[in-house]
């Protein structure tokens, strides 16, 4: 109970609860344009023409075979964004807009082939075919996927402890370090354990509810195809 | 910019490769770590499948909390812990063998999930027939329904192969010794020169992760060329993990 006591305290918890909020915010926006940049990146990468296919080729296949750890480091040395907010999400987009762009080639190859022919005897150009018939169909397949991705996502920001960005595993740590020095006595395993066990309930509880959605959805588009199969 | 303008700089690469004793134990360290630590996934992954598609209840708990915990909560909290919180309850391990314990065991609950897809993706009728002829659960699975699955597993493990290397990257927060720590330590040290020493790093992890990945997604392609069944299987489990 002294343990309980001396780590929760309300300015602790207060600490730790910026922290996750710092993480949530950077994974919020890191997504946000991930997507938005991935979608992009596997169309052209799928339909583009043969030197812009190459060229998003290779931004894949650079990002998706190195960690992400290392771009953490790169981004925050060499990124051009004035405040640490911006070169960390940065580093984020760069990863995760490649892995992003692979879900959303595989999404498109799912799709059978007929309903272009069928869209281009309609007199579809390529581009309305793309984000009439295709796109729509192709995220309604992947959401799923790319909700396994954005969990990813939020676990991989506790990279941004290392360089001295307050989220969550950063405050937690920092916060290890500073407990003796607040209750004037040496900490022992109980404390720390309470301490690195509330930020991975943190987590836990952020990834968990994310996954439940995904299985959600899952379960919905099975049923659904089950449903357009059978009937 | 400055990185880039580092990487065109003659003396700085001639300053790296003076080191090149410190990143080639580097990168063995990584290496080591990533066979050791995939051995251990492996190892993981098979007997949590398995455990997961058996009809025995408190196993298949097991194998869920195991899954969900691993998968929900990020790697490098779990190195922080065994690397600081531990030592308090006197284990004090040291920083490579945290690392093939923690990214071994963590991958794995990718790898369980893989298998467990792969033995879902297997007609029921074949577990009947087994067991109408006196095969137990063990001998079912490890002679008939695993040997299966291995095919249309393949990609997906050959792919949380690519992670795990690319996540044995995480040792270097705890000063692991490995490839991204002595890039990250040799720039900050000597003169400031991290364009190469990154540079360097990169291409070495893509030297590993770049075959293994092509050779993942041509095999896949190939699968699902030739029948829409797989094809069908495939998806679902690239589903379960991505």
């Amino acid at each position: 109970m002294d343990a309980f006591n001396a780590v929760f305290t309300p300015d602790n918890i207060n600490y730790i609860m910026r922290g996750f909020w710092m993480t949530i915010r950077v994974a919020f926006v890191s997504i946000i344009f991930s997507i938005a940049i991935g979608t992009v990146l596997g169309i052209v990468r799928s339909y583009g023409n043969f030197i812009l296919r190459k060229l998003a080729g290779f931004y894949i296949e650079l990002f998706r075979n190195t960690p992400n750890l290392l771009w953490v480091f790169v981004c925050f040395i060499a990124a051009p964004f004035p405040t640490a907010f911006g070169r960390a999400c940065c580093a984020y987009v760069l990863f995760t807009s490649a892995m992003m762009a692979e879900i959303v080639r595989g999404g498109l190859n799912s799709i059978p082939k007929g309903q272009f022919e069928a869209a281009a005897s309609q007199g579809f150009t390529l581009a309305s075919t793309l984000w009439y018939i295709v796109i729509p169909q192709c995220f309604r397949r992947i959401i799923p996927t790319m909700m396994s991705q954005v969990i990813t996502v939020v676990k991989d920001t506790s990279f941004l402890a290392q360089v001295a960005i307050g989220e969550l595993l950063f405050n937690t740590k920092d916060l290890m370090a500073k407990l003796p020095v607040y209750t004037g006595e040496a900490i022992g395993f109980p404390e720390v354990a309470l301490l690195f066990g509330f930020a991975m309930l943190l987590y836990f509880l952020l990834n968990f509810t994310l996954s439940c959605i995904m299985r959600y959805i899952q379960r919905r588009n099975n049923a659904a195809t089950n449903q357009h199969t059978n009937g | 910019m400055f990185l880039l303008q580092q990487v065109f700089e003659l003396w700085r690469w001639q300053d790296l490769l003076a080191s090149w004793p410190r990143f080639a134990t580097a990168f063995l360290n990584t290496l080591e770590i990533a066979v050791l630590a995939l051995t251990l996934s492996l190892f993981l992954g098979v007997m949590f499948g398995l455990m997961s598609t058996s009809h025995n209840l408190p196993l298949r708990i097991i194998t869920r909390i195991y899954v969900e915990f691993f998968q929900n909560t990020p790697l490098a909290i779990q190195v922080f812990f065994v690397y600081y919180a531990l030592p308090y309850a006197g284990i004090v391990l040291n920083e490579i063998t945290i690392g093939i314990l923690c990214v071994g065991i963590y991958t794995g609950a990718y790898m369980s999930e893989v298998v467990r897809a792969g033995i879902g993706s297997i007609p029921k009728g074949q577990f009947e027939a087994a067991a109408s002829q006196g095969f137990t659960y063990i001998q079912t699975m490890l002679l008939i329904i695993l040997p299966q699955t291995v095919k249309i597993i393949l990609p997906p493990l050959v792919n949380q192969m690519v992670n795990l290397i690319k996540n044995t990257s995480i040792v270097a927060m705890i000063a692991g010794m490995d490839l991204m720590y002595r890039a990250n330590a040799w720039a900050t040290n000597g003169y400031m020169s991290y364009g190469p020493s990154y540079l360097l790093c990169g291409v070495l992890y893509f030297a590993i992760c770049f075959p293994l990945s092509t050779w993942a997604r041509g095999y896949e392609e190939k699968l699902k060329r030739r029948d829409s069944q797989t094809s069908k299987e495939l998806e679902k489990i690239e589903e379960v993990v991505a």
